[in-house]
């Protein structure tokens, strides 16, 4: 029987939708729940203008083709496919380069400050994996000024009260309720498997209890503090991904990690340095004299090699994102080129801020990344050239999450399907999925996947809460109680863990967990490290059963050292998806790279095919099974465009060349067209 | 000179019940912050005279200075614990002094909780009430000139820095602090934002609004992010001075 009213179960209670996660993706589908008039209860580990959206810089891709350069969202959705090695399923890119105009202008009109032209257009700057300037920035902080619009608006919602189906008020009951501060420890779900609300944690008190969801969706973002040091903040664990994984859901392409080319280095984290900078002309480079110990500024152009404009004349600086992590660290790591004896190399902005107006122009556009540099190197990155080295930044794979097709081999609008997770009743959007970005995430497109996520997501949840045969509100208590009493006893016996056989101290262990993946399991992988790798994470499993609370108090007061006991565990199984995933992946495609098979190093082995459709055109499925992960593969849907070479144009030259005259990546202009034009198609704006 | 570790005096305590102060030695590392002073006690939770304690609670997420959660008193000033630097705060071996933020419930030792800032914002209607978020065609219009002006304003992360230092802002003052009121600036700018001016400026008007601001100028010397706090003060300020006098006329 159907739920008798769409806002009331028949117990009487206001049916809400749960999000968890405040960032673009979570806020999204708030935002798309309330306009359907579903009211939420948000929850977020930080306030949600805290979430890891703020950090991105660069900006958010659309084909608007401001600059009348012929770029379409058809060509967006074959670039990103193409920069993804093919590895994602196409419908849904194509769903999200047709939205991304609209998802902008939607963005302007909620008021984020986005850089304009001279006419009061908005102004659009050039990223990796293509010619087009495509990519919208406010400043360089863009992800902050999108996460605040978002924010805004669900701050509205938070004052708006629930309407029965009558449109009567019901008092104290508000469209969204936000929960911060507050920590995922289960979901709840019922014995056929579906979701129907959750366990979490109030961090500031220690309490612990469930909520009833009709519809839930994690929006938690990726897992980099695996890693240990990333591009991330120190917040994203992946926990809530890995909960759900423990609870039977998919978590697909783990694998693929994305290593950003230019980050700072740094004790507590790595600082990124956007690509932003090589969109406006910043060049990356090392001394050619390996030895050469002279500040970056001291070095004469001459001197200087600049390694990715020689080898990709075309996209120069702005190869995608693996390419150009792989580049610096053969360079730095195997040629042994270094900036200022350091193993880094230079990104270089002090080219274009030799004139007063040069530097004005620089500072407009790149100010909130080079205070960064200014504000935790101490160096002035207008006058001395920067020093990075690539660092862990996006996770492509995530939690598996489904996708309906439409007739015009896009996605269904508002079909329940699309974005929920193996687990029925349970969505994923955001970072926390794996749909959009395949082997390789193009800059630029992850605001745009998270925002675009939500967009999906909300309708889809409101489809699915429609159809429900009875409400979570509905069902009985006992469901609740129980998942609520087995996640408070977890708490407590990590607790109780203060006896002398509790001699692990879990930030250590993590410290290590995170070195080794670092080390091993980043731009470059060998089976025989991911091996070793995979037994320390077993050995490292046992070891978390030994790791002390750290921390005595009362069950009622914050514990942040028993709350990262939690977190570390399920660290230590992302890590191991992404290890074993790794491991079995015998190709190399996009930022899965294991030498051994790159035919260019290994001309003579027929083994080495690099990228291998017939083989490994799959997505990996990992479900969790007697305590670790089990792979398996799913067939990749490529129905709108044909595989094709991921080619930028690469020229092999091992040595530097002897001019190193290179063009001023300013005088670039971008090609009509892309190199495999695919834009004689028309596109279905939405 | 510099010697082999860092000293860090630090103030713990919970709720509102009594503080104490705990000091620790963390070996010194290049490029060093608060932040990776306050991991390494986590690594090693032990006081510089050697007692085994628990790891201090700190609030922290993006770690560059753009998320605000690390905020702490930090030698006696108001600002990010990641963007302080070991080697500017503690050139010859000063002990670096680590305070929790004294204008808001303490939670925990550094942890405190600002949700009066968050609750400012949605008083002063702190969003541009747009139609939906379906499809709607491109926004309005804007000048590079405006932009430049509305861009810094939007930088702010509801930190908390300004009201920290601001001598109005506390617990027996209803004062919504400075960043509200360049917040309703920044929204008042903005072409469709500014339909909803009146409203905002007549929460500006009310209780703990722009009157309570006692001119200090503390503000905008804390500002991290250098946000032009007292300007928008003066230009809210004729603002609502225009509304008060001549609203009636302009029926907003």
């Amino acid at each position: 029987m159907a739920a008798k009213s769409s806002i009331l179960s028949s117990s009487g209670q206001v049916r809400r939708a749960i999000v968890v996660g405040g960032g673009l993706g979570g806020l999204m589908t708030v935002i798309k729940l309330c306009e359907a008039g579903i009211p939420v209860d948000l929850f977020s580990l930080v306030p949600v203008k805290r979430s890891h959206s703020v950090c991105a810089q660069g900006g958010i891709n659309a084909s608007v083709n401001i600059k009348g350069e012929g770029d379409s969202p058809y060509v967006h959705f074959y670039e990103t496919v193409k920069g993804g090695d093919f590895l994602a399923h196409q419908p849904p890119v194509k769903g999200m380069a047709d939205a991304a105009p609209g998802i902008v202008f939607m963005l302007d009109r909620m008021g984020v400050p986005f850089n304009r032209t001279p006419e009061g257009n908005l102004d659009f700057r050039r990223f990796g994996g293509t010619l087009f300037h495509r990519t919208a920035f406010a400043g360089a902080t863009t992800g902050q000024q999108l996460l605040y619009a978002l924010d805004e608006q669900v701050r509205r919602y938070e004052s708006q009260i629930v309407e029965d189906d009558k449109g009567v008020s019901i008092p104290g009951e508000y469209m969204v309720r936000k929960f911060e501060f507050w920590d995922l420890c289960g979901l709840v779900l019922d014995d056929g498997g579906t979701c129907k609300g959750i366990v979490a944690q109030d961090l500031k008190n220690g309490e612990i209890r469930s909520f009833r969801g009709d519809g839930v969706c994690l929006a938690t973002g990726g897992p980099g503090v695996v890693f240990g040091r990333s591009t991330n903040s120190i917040i994203n664990t992946g926990i809530a991904a890995a909960i759900a994984y423990e609870q039977g859901a998919k978590y697909a392409n783990g694998e693929f990690i994305q290593v950003h080319p230019t980050a700072i280095p740094g004790t507590d984290k790595l600082r990124l340095i956007s690509e932003s900078v090589r969109g406006e002309g910043g060049r990356v480079w090392v001394p050619k004299d390996r030895k050469d110990k002279r500040r970056g500024a001291d070095i004469p152009e001459g001197e200087r090699y600049y390694f990715l404009e020689e080898r990709y004349p075309k996209y120069r600086n702005l190869v995608p994102r693996d390419i150009a992590s792989r580049e610096i660290f053969r360079t730095v790591f195997h040629d042994g080129y270094s900036a200022e004896g350091q193993q880094a190399a230079y990104l270089d902005v002090t080219h274009l801020c030799k004139t007063p107006t040069g530097k004005a122009a620089v500072r407009k556009k790149l100010e909130g990344v080079l205070e960064i540099y200014e504000k935790f190197v101490g160096e002035d990155p207008y006058e001395n050239p920067m020093r990075i080295f690539p660092a862990v930044h996006y996770s492509m794979g995530g939690l598996w999450a489904d996708y309906e097709k439409g007739a015009d081999g896009s996605l269904k609008p508002a079909s329940p399907r699309n974005q929920m997770t193996s687990i029925p009743g349970l969505y994923a959007t955001g970072e926390v999925d794996y749909q959009y970005h395949g082997a390789n995430r193009l800059g630029a497109n992850s605001l745009l996947s998270c925002i675009y996520g939500g967009m999906v997501t909300g309708p889809a949840m409101a489809s699915y809460r429609e159809a429900m045969k009875s409400s979570a509100f509905d069902a009985p208590s006992t469901l609740f109680e129980s998942e609520q009493k087995k996640r408070q006893a977890e708490y407590d016996t990590l607790l109780g863990r203060t006896g002398a056989e509790y001699d692990v101290n879990p930030y250590q262990l993590h410290h290590k967990l995170g070195e080794m993946m670092l080390q091993k399991v980043t731009v470059e992988r060998h089976d025989k490290e991911l091996d070793e790798v995979i037994a320390t994470i077993k050995d490292y499993k046992s070891q978390w059963k030994r790791c002390a609370a750290l921390d005595t108090t009362s069950r009622g007061t914050m514990n942040q050292s028993v709350v990262f006991l939690r977190h570390l565990r399920g660290m230590l199984e992302i890590a191991d998806i992404i290890a074993s995933g790794a491991r079995q992946r015998q190709e190399c495609r996009g930022a899965h790279y294991k030498p051994i098979l790159d035919p260019e190093l290994n001309p003579d082995n027929p083994k080495a095919k690099g990228r291998d459709d017939e083989e490994w055109l799959k997505t990996t499925i990992a479900v969790l099974e007697n305590g670790g992960p089990r792979l398996s593969y799913e067939a990749v849907d490529v129905s709108l465009e044909p595989l094709a070479k991921r080619d930028y144009g690469k020229v092999t030259t091992s040595k530097p060349q002897s001019t190193g005259e290179a063009q001023r990546p300013a005088d670039v202009k971008p090609l009509a067209k892309p190199e495999e034009p695919p834009s004689t198609r028309t596109t279905s704006e939405s | 000179m510099a010697t082999e570790t860092i000293t860090l005096k630090i103030k713990r305590g919970d709720g509102d019940g009594p503080s104490r102060w705990e000091e620790y030695k963390v070996p010194r590392q290049p490029m060093m912050n608060v932040i990776s002073c306050l991991m390494e006690i986590q690594r090693n939770p032990v006081t510089a005279s050697g007692q085994k304690t628990s790891p201090v609670q700190w609030d922290a997420a993006c770690l560059e200075e753009v998320c605000g959660s690390c905020t702490m008193v930090i030698n006696g000033k108001a600002r990010q614990a990641c963007s302080a630097l070991v080697t500017e705060l503690s050139p010859n071996d000063e002990p670096i002094v680590v305070e929790p933020m004294t204008k808001f419930p303490r939670v925990r030792d550094l942890v405190v909780n600002r949700q009066r800032m968050f609750d400012a914002l949605k008083k002063v209607k702190a969003w541009v009430q747009v139609d939906g978020s379906h499809f709607l065609g491109a926004g309005p219009k804007v000048s590079q000139e405006d932009q430049e002006v509305m861009y810094p304003l939007s930088r702010c992360m509801t930190c908390g820095c300004c009201v920290e230092s601001c001598p109005n802002y506390n617990d027996r003052s209803p004062f919504m602090g400075p960043q509200v009121i360049s917040i309703v600036r920044l929204y008042n700018m903005h072409p469709s934002g500014k339909m909803q001016a009146g409203a905002r400026l007549d929460a500006l008007m009310g209780e703990g609004g722009i009157s309570d601001c006692g001119k200090a100028q503390n503000c905008v010397k804390v500002c991290p992010k250098g946000i032009p706090l007292t300007e928008s003060i003066s230009v809210m300020g004729r603002e609502t001075l225009k509304r008060a006098l001549f609203g009636w006329l302009l029926k907003g």
